[in-house]
């Protein structure tokens, strides 16, 4: 795979980071910044051609502006009683306890972790074999893979719409092809509601994430089944000694994103089923917005948020240690 | 035509320079919609919908009469109206005249200073509105809100053609409801049609029966935080009556998945899946509009709400939303609020804007209409809800608006509860007298 690797060599030729070419320059030129130079390091700093530190400053202030100062607002609110009117009050840790002691919050955590466990076992190995499959250069495929991704490009509102209208047991599809077996209460029972929920995010997401499997399937080099068929490897254990080894970063990526996401599913189920029935579908966000802004609850609903970023980023960080995917070593030996 | 349009564009274009001015002052904050938020300058929110262009009509009048003093209007979908007319008054950036359903919401801004009292600033407008309506604007006895639309009484609607060929009677005692509910079970037809997925139509049902069992006095006391006023026994037994409706079938297997948003219940009546639906007077307006043959064939039939056996309330007392509301906010200047009222009590539900909302078929909350009914295309219906009005003893703002927003979703939450069967009249109690020590 030629172009692959072209791309890969292109900054350390034309860039300013690494050593030599960076020595070469002056000595070429005979300046005084060559015989002055005391050391490598020195000149380094004198002839540094990058772009300034400086032009992080508009990103950073942007961040720090919009992400990380509401967050300490929250931080702040959620020992404060308010209403939204009104000035908030001091209230120590009362709107901590508070939702520690509720029992919808403590059933929305619940339904959290078991969305998050039971939206990834749906939506890892679909995705996983659906991205292997639309790897592969065939028409069919191809043609397959289109359609596959065409749930990306709608929008989580749209989704939510369509399905909610398809799976009404009284105007929906089971109307309009008959099928009695598919007049369920999809959205009104609260047995299925949940499953239902879980069944409409997959629909959505696992296009996405077959992309980032696509793609990582077609960087693994070809060379590496050749020598797989040469030692008798079959497909399925091509597939599980090569493949899958190959896609580890791939699989870490999807994997947090999929974990680190499912703990913000809102507009989606907002739109489906607005936590209903009765408790059934209201996940943490949704607990969080709808304690916030229609019980007008603003300390409980900073805590619960707090817990949310608190979680998000633990669960994050984990994956990543755990995974070894901070140091992102090469699999490419014996390429 | 052209005059007044291009008099209000010229005058938006006034207001954009003290709206700019408040903007920077407040550091470009969270108003990027214009007008509203400036103390100097009369502004407004109105709601989306079928009202959106009476309102707009009454606006505009007064804007071709005070060409210096012109409205800054902004119309806003129903739940995000809801969440931003919480911000802007929190952060004193209120428009003018702050929409509102009376009830508890009114009452937290009244306990923050956000609105003004108007009692004897009013007494024009108020010499307008139906008596009973007008003083549900009312909080501690001082006016603080006044109608500024149509009456929203909660009406039992019936496919007429269902009952003529079932040979079942129009319901107006609880067993004839009963045996309604038995005839059309049995012949496969839901009986009464329910959003359940919106929940709020569930209160309809909650409501009607405590005031038919128990009379007003059992909200009201609830109202008025009585410990343990959930525990009156007209309560538990309304809970029981809806349990015994969902035993006999009477909302179908499928009521959860039910969204009133999008009329899906009125369209299971008017479709002949539903006999029945227990929905506010603005539903009469989504048959019009969804099924205008269907109302013009007189298929549509409508009652009160069934009597039960001796029960303590008046059968005539009606619930549902008294009408929508008019405040004036506290954070504009003086002179602009002299004016706001002078708006109130010169354009608000003025000739002009109670004959707009007759043509659309609905009922403006003001006195003496009856002959202006006659002629009309809804006459049945706009003299029928008229009269259930105005003969009402007793006119129950609905319990969500009523209470204070906290309670309202806890209520919210355990009905649905009930209507799923996943808690008992007990729990339902016990959960709901526990918001009432907050």
């Amino acid at each position: 795979m030629t172009p692959a690797q072209s791309p890969a060599s292109a900054p350390a030729g034309t860039g300013a980071g690494t050593g030599p070419p960076r020595q070469d320059i002056p000595a070429d030129q005979g300046g005084p910044a060559a015989r002055t130079a005391g050391s490598g390091r020195s000149s380094y700093k004198r002839l540094r051609t990058g772009p300034s530190n400086w032009l992080l400053a508009p990103a950073l202030s942007f961040f720090g502006v919009f992400a990380l100062l509401p967050l300490l607002g929250v931080v702040v609110l959620s020992f404060f009683a308010w209403d939204g009117l009104g000035t908030p009050q001091f209230a120590g840790l009362s709107a901590w306890i508070q939702v520690f002691q509720e029992p919808v919050t403590m059933n929305a955590m619940k339904l959290t972790l078991l969305l998050t466990v039971l939206s990834y076992v749906v939506q890892f190995p679909l995705s996983l074999l659906l991205g292997a499959f639309m790897a592969g250069h065939q028409r069919y495929r191809e043609v397959f893979s289109v359609l596959y991704f065409l749930p990306l490009l709608f929008s989580a509102a749209a989704v939510g719409i369509t399905f909610k209208a398809l799976l009404d047991p009284n105007f929906g599809m089971s109307r309009a092809f008959g099928l009695d077996f598919l007049r369920q209460d999809w959205l009104g029972s609260p047995n299925l509601a949940f499953y239902t929920v879980i069944m409409v995010i997959s629909w959505s997401f696992v296009p996405f994430h077959s992309l980032l499997y696509q793609a990582g399937v077609r960087q693994i080099p070809v060379s590496m089944y050749e020598a797989a068929t040469l030692d008798g490897a079959g497909r399925v254990r091509q597939f599980f000694n090569v493949t899958l080894p190959q896609l580890k970063y791939t699989i870490v990526t999807s994997s947090t994103l999929m974990l680190v996401g499912s703990l913000t599913y809102f507009d989606l189920v907002f739109i489906l089923t607005g936590g209903g029935p009765g408790n059934a579908t209201r996940i943490l966000p949704l607990d969080m917005y709808l304690t916030g802004f229609r019980s007008y609850e603003m300390g409980p609903a900073s805590v619960i948020a707090v817990i949310l970023v608190v979680v998000g980023l633990t669960l994050a960080l984990l994956l990543n240690r755990i995974s070894g995917a901070d140091r992102m070593e090469s699999q490419m030996e014996g390429a | 035509m052209m005059q007044p349009t291009r008099r209000t564009t010229l005058a938006g274009l006034g207001l954009s320079i003290p709206t700019l001015a408040t903007l920077s002052a407040c550091g470009g904050g969270a108003q990027p919609t214009g007008g509203a938020g400036s103390a100097s300058s009369l502004s407004v929110w109105a709601l989306t919908g079928a009202k959106q262009d009476t309102y707009q009509l009454s606006f505009d009048s007064w804007d071709e009469d005070h060409p210096d003093d012109p409205f800054a209007v902004e119309f806003f979908a129903n739940d995000s109206y809801k969440e931003k007319i919480r911000t802007s008054i929190g952060s004193g950036n209120a428009p003018t005249l702050v929409f509102n359903w009376a009830g508890g919401t009114l009452a937290d801004y009244v306990a923050s200073d956000a609105v003004v009292d108007l009692t004897g600033k009013v007494d024009d407008i108020l010499s307008r509105t139906i008596e009973s309506i007008g003083a549900v604007g009312q909080v501690d006895g001082a006016q603080y809100g006044v109608p500024n639309n149509d009456t929203q009484p909660v009406v039992l609607y019936y496919n007429t053609a269902l009952f003529e060929e079932h040979s079942v009677t129009p319901p107006t005692t609880w067993d004839e409801l009963m045996t309604a509910i038995e005839t059309f079970s049995e012949a496969g037809i839901t009986p009464l049609s329910l959003a359940g997925q919106s929940v709020w139509p569930e209160l309809m049902y909650i409501q009607y029966l405590t005031d038919r069992i128990g009379g007003e006095g059992v909200f009201q006391k609830i109202m008025d935080g009585e410990p343990d006023a959930w525990s009156d026994p007209a309560i538990t037994s309304a809970l029981e009556k809806i349990i015994e409706l969902i035993d006999a079938g009477a909302f179908g297997s499928g009521f959860g998945s039910v969204s009133a948003d999008a009329g899906a219940d009125a369209a299971l009546v008017h479709t002949g899946q539903a006999a029945m639906l227990l929905q506010g007077s603005w539903v009469y307006g989504t048959f019009k509009q969804d099924a205008p043959d269907f109302v013009a064939d007189g298929n549509l039939g409508f009652l009160n709400f069934p009597a039960t056996d001796g029960g303590e309330g008046d059968p005539a007392n009606v619930v549902g939303n008294p009408a929508n509301y008019w405040s004036v906010s506290a954070d504009a200047d003086e002179e602009v609020q002299e004016l706001a009222i002078q708006y109130l009590n010169e354009y608000n539900l003025n000739d002009e804007m109670v004959d707009s909302f007759l043509e659309m078929g609905a009922i403006p909350a003001v006195e003496g209409l009856e002959e202006k009914f006659a002629g009309l295309d809804d006459e049945e219906f706009l003299s029928f809800a008229y009269d259930m009005v105005l003969e009402a003893p007793h006119f129950q703002l609905s319990w969500d608006q009523a209470l204070a927003p906290a309670p309202a979703q806890e209520l919210l939450t355990n009905l649905s509860q009930i209507f799923l069967q996943e808690i008992e009249p007990a729990d339902f109690v016990t959960n709901m007298n526990a918001t009432l020590d907050s």
